[in-house]
């Protein structure tokens, strides 16, 4: 039987096995006079769960393991000539081939040995697939019979349940710590090998960029240089142009919509400005690439001024049009803490409402602010689609925002896009940078969260 | 200590600086109410660069040419046999009645445009009508048939620039003059925009397979981060007893919610295609990507809205003999439920527009086929756009724009229906 329908029949006889439980629970209780410990759905719980998880648990083993098992199985038939010193790649293409002449896909003329082994591919799949209908059928049945076995008045179907359940919300909860532990591990072992290609110094201290690779060993030219320094000026570079523009009108925005607006204009706008956060960023780059660089070298060639077509400037600048909102809606937040009596307070001694403001309401909410916009930092550093579309890809060291400069995330892209080998200093160097791209955003990320929870605290 | 300093002098003072002071609170004032404009005025922008580029994309020009379809040239054996129709070159057909059309043309460089003057698909229709209807051979028809997609821009004004209009164009545009004049060109609806997958020839290329791989895309994503986020909202605010362990949760969660979406590409990448072995550009890989993304937003959102269940109601249900599951499942849950699910279709809608963690896992192949399962080959729409944006063809340049614009359609209905359930169920305790 094919995975899917296994599946589905498996699900199917959970139903039946709960409908019929509850129905027999009834009836127990009914016939022998005696209450049940639990509610009769219950006992329908139990003996599903103990119908579907066996036979679903021996799926999942399938789904993991069948592949690699069938895998060898197959490539032992072939003759031990074509494996011999066959890279990792040339493997992988002998069992697409197997797997495609084992289909029926194959196009072209196919060779005996392949068709050896994919014969017995064919052979071991079959098997499997039976063994598999009978082991998890078998499993299901059992689990089912053991569960009806134990139903009685005073069997406690409710605890078990629960004891279910909560492994299972437990188990949810963990992926957070899973995923964090996949990236920091997936991340960190491939930049140690890359490290131990390009030495570590010669990574963090460089300051040329240009990874290329020498196809052959007699090739003039790039040998492939991975200095980080210009990629990560370049990306502070167009994060700080995003800051400048996100942080005065986002930080002005929510002092009038917190302190000035009127309910319904603050009811109005709010949003409005809020629906700058929900564009996609590929929508962003494409406007960037569009509108603004076009219209900012124009600009420049009018006044004299010359803007390259991928500059710094109309990158940072769409970008931080993005990043309003997030400037704004936590600064609103904070701005919204600071408690009355510190406003009645300086209302009291004469200070007008933006004197207000600016001397008491504004460093009140400081900590929070400044929380808010390391978050707002932290989302412009790791920020992708918009340079990747509206920044170059040379990586120049400088410091001007009307020239073009690179970026981290756009050099990840460019690494990664296409073919992908793992072995060559030049895919390796992607995952490198997105380790420095994770500490970064990471650290970046814990102080802004601590310095906003300290000050949650502070009014609470 | 003022004894000596006359009654008035502090007041003089204050009055003095007053109209200062209220010129500083008007300036305060204005600057507030200016970036908000500024705010809403890059919306706008926006908007109107978007759509003013892309809305003539839903329409395409279509030539009404009178076809001779002669047997001498689709089928020169007489057979009427299907393979021999299939094969026939229709491009002459066409290519005879736009040049008794135009008869002054006779220049080579001339008759070189005019041969480039319909679309590469005006072929497929012809050979489409003869295949379904052999009885039109030997006569003659009005059909209507797209034409190439640089004339299509001429035609919708699309190409203004001294730049775009060498030679060749001037040709066109002479030409697409003298058939508006006999009324044989106009622009129609474009279907096939929507129905299409992607393809190298702008006149082709479609949106559909796009969307049906970010509809796969995203039943994995909510299939999965939406029990598994409840689920975990639940117990990290119901049943997690408050120690280190808990606490390192929390702070996790907090993280993912800012960790750059780039860098959940790379775990795809490395785990799910490297070490798993899934398909690359497949559906099923996007969504487990995009769920990982998504899950710390429907976690912090469920969290919050759980908390907002007073505990009268946890306390009744114990109070009358509920174990803390049922309490959790039958009473606080269904309170809760509109405000997760507000929030998981905030975070879908945020999967929905996400690009660069798919770059990293292939989904920018180049595929035209419209997939057909969680594992074939696929595209999502943002990534359809950037490959878009990045063709130099000059008519990809308004799909573009329109395929954002059915991308912001898709995203302002889920965030509408998000607005919508929070309105509808919203509870104030």
């Amino acid at each position: 039987m094919e995975k899917s329908t296994l599946f589905l029949l498996i699900l199917l006889a959970s139903t039946l096995a709960y409908l019929s439980n509850t129905w027999r629970a009834r009836t127990l209780a009914e016939t022998s006079g005696q209450k049940l410990h639990s509610l009769p759905g219950f006992y329908g719980y139990y003996t599903a769960l103990w119908c579907a998880l066996p036979g679903l648990f021996l799926l999942l083993l399938w789904l993991l393991g069948e592949g690699s098992i069938l895998t060898t199985g197959a490539l032992a038939r072939l003759p031990q000539s074509l494996l011999d010193g066959a890279a990792p790649e040339q493997i992988q293409l002998l069992v697409n081939d197997i797997k495609s002449v084992a289909q029926g896909s194959f196009e072209g003329q196919i060779d005996p040995a392949i068709q050896v082994a994919a014969d017995r591919f064919s052979e071991l799949t079959q098997w499997s697939r039976i063994l598999l209908t009978v082991l998890s059928i078998t499993a299901s049945l059992s689990g089912l019979l053991f569960a009806q076995s134990r139903i009685n008045t005073d069997f406690r179907a409710r605890n078990h349940v629960e004891t279910v359940v909560r492994v299972f919300l437990i188990g949810c909860a963990l992926t957070a710590i899973f995923t964090t532990i996949g990236i920091v591990l997936s991340v960190l072992i491939e930049s140690i090998r890359f490290f131990n290609m390009v030495p570590i110094t010669d990574f963090l201290f460089g300051l040329k960029w240009s990874p290329q690779i020498a196809m052959r060993a007699d090739q003039a030219g790039s040998s492939g240089a991975f200095g980080v320094i210009p990629l990560l000026t370049g990306t502070l570079l167009i994060s700080m142009v995003a800051l400048l523009v996100a942080v005065p009108i986002g930080l002005l925005a929510a002092i009038y919509l917190s302190e000035y607006a009127s309910p319904n204009f603050r009811a109005i706008a709010k949003p409005l400005i809020e629906i700058l956060a929900g564009i996609p960023t590929v929508v962003y780059g494409f406007f960037a690439a569009l509108v603004v660089a076009p219209f900012l070298r124009n600009m420049g060639a009018e006044i004299g001024l010359e803007i390259s077509s991928e500059s710094a400037l109309a990158a940072g600048l769409v970008m931080g049009i993005m990043i309003i909102p997030f400037v704004s809606s936590l600064s609103d937040d904070f701005i919204n803490a600071v408690p009355q009596s510190l406003r009645d307070g300086a209302y009291a001694l004469g200070a007008t409402q933006s004197e207000t403001i600016r001397q008491v309401v504004i460093p009140a909410a400081l900590p929070g602010i400044v929380g808010g916009i390391l978050l707002a930092a932290s989302r412009a550093i790791g920020e992708t689609m918009i340079v990747v579309m509206a920044a170059g890809l040379s990586a120049n060291l400088t410091l001007n925002p009307l020239a073009a400069v690179t970026t981290v995330t756009t050099q990840i892209v460019t690494l990664l896009v296409g073919d992908q080998e793992f072995d060559s200093p030049k895919t390796l160097a992607a995952f490198a940078l997105g380790l420095i791209l994770f500490i970064l955003t990471l650290c970046l990320n814990i102080m802004a969260l601590r310095i906003v929870r300290k000050y949650r605290e502070q009014y609470e | 200590m003022s004894d000596q300093s006359p009654r008035g002098h502090t007041l003089d003072i204050v009055m003095a600086g007053l109209s200062k002071r209220r010129n500083a609170e008007k300036r305060f004032r204005f600057f507030g109410l200016a970036s908000i404009v500024l705010g809403l005025v890059f919306l706008l922008v926006l908007f109107i660069s978007i759509i003013g580029n892309g809305y003539s994309a839903f329409t395409y020009s279509n030539v009404a040419l009178d076809i001779t379809f002669d047997p001498a040239v689709i089928d020169p054996e007489g057979q009427r046999n299907p393979a021999a129709l299939a094969a026939a070159d229709y491009d002459t057909l066409w290519k005879a009645s736009l040049l008794k059309l135009f008869p002054e043309v006779t220049e080579r460089q001339e008759k070189r445009a005019l041969n480039a003057f319909m679309g590469f698909s005006a072929d497929k229709r012809l050979k489409d009508m003869v295949i379904k209807d052999p009885g039109l051979m030997g006569t003659t028809k009005t059909v209507w048939l797209p034409v190439d997609d640089t004339v299509d821009l001429l035609f919708k004004g699309k190409l203004g620039n001294e730049e775009e209009l060498n030679e060749r164009n001037q040709h066109y545009q002479s030409w697409i003059k003298t058939l508006k004049d006999q009324d044989r060109i106009h622009s129609s609806f474009n279907r096939e925009f929507f129905t299409n997958g992607d393809s190298r020839e702008p006149e082709a290329a479609g949106i559909w397979g796009a969307v049906v791989g970010s509809a796969f895309t995203l039943l994995i994503t909510i299939g999965l981060s939406l029990p598994i986020g409840i689920a975990a909202a639940i117990y990290l605010e119901e049943f997690a007893p408050r120690n280190r362990w808990t606490d390192l949760i929390e702070v996790n969660i907090n993280n993912l919610a800012a960790v750059p979406s780039i860098v959940f590409g790379l775990l795809g990448l490395a785990v799910f295609i490297n070490f798993f072995g899934l398909p690359r550009s497949s559906p099923l890989v996007g969504g487990l990507v995009l769920t990982l993304m998504t899950l710390p937003v429907i976690i912090i959102a469920g969290r919050s809205a759980l908390k907002s269940v007073p505990p009268s109601v946890r306390e009744a249900a114990l109070g009358i003999g509920a174990s803390p599951v049922q309490m959790v499942f039958d009473h606080v849950l269904p309170l809760a439920l509109p405000g997760i699910l507000t929030g998981a279709i905030i975070g879908t809608a945020r999967a929905l527009g996400e690009s660069a963690p798919l770059l990293m896992i292939g989904m920018v192949a180049f595929i035209v086929d419209i997939p057909k399962t969680f594992t074939s080959a696929a595209t999502v729409l943002p990534v359809q756009i950037y490959l878009w944006a990045d063709s130099p063809e000059r008519a990809f340049n308004e799909r573009t724009s329109a395929a954002i614009m059915v991308l912001l359609a898709f995203l302002i209905l889920m965030n509408g229906f998000a607005v919508y359930l929070r309105r509808r169920y919203e509870r104030r305790w």
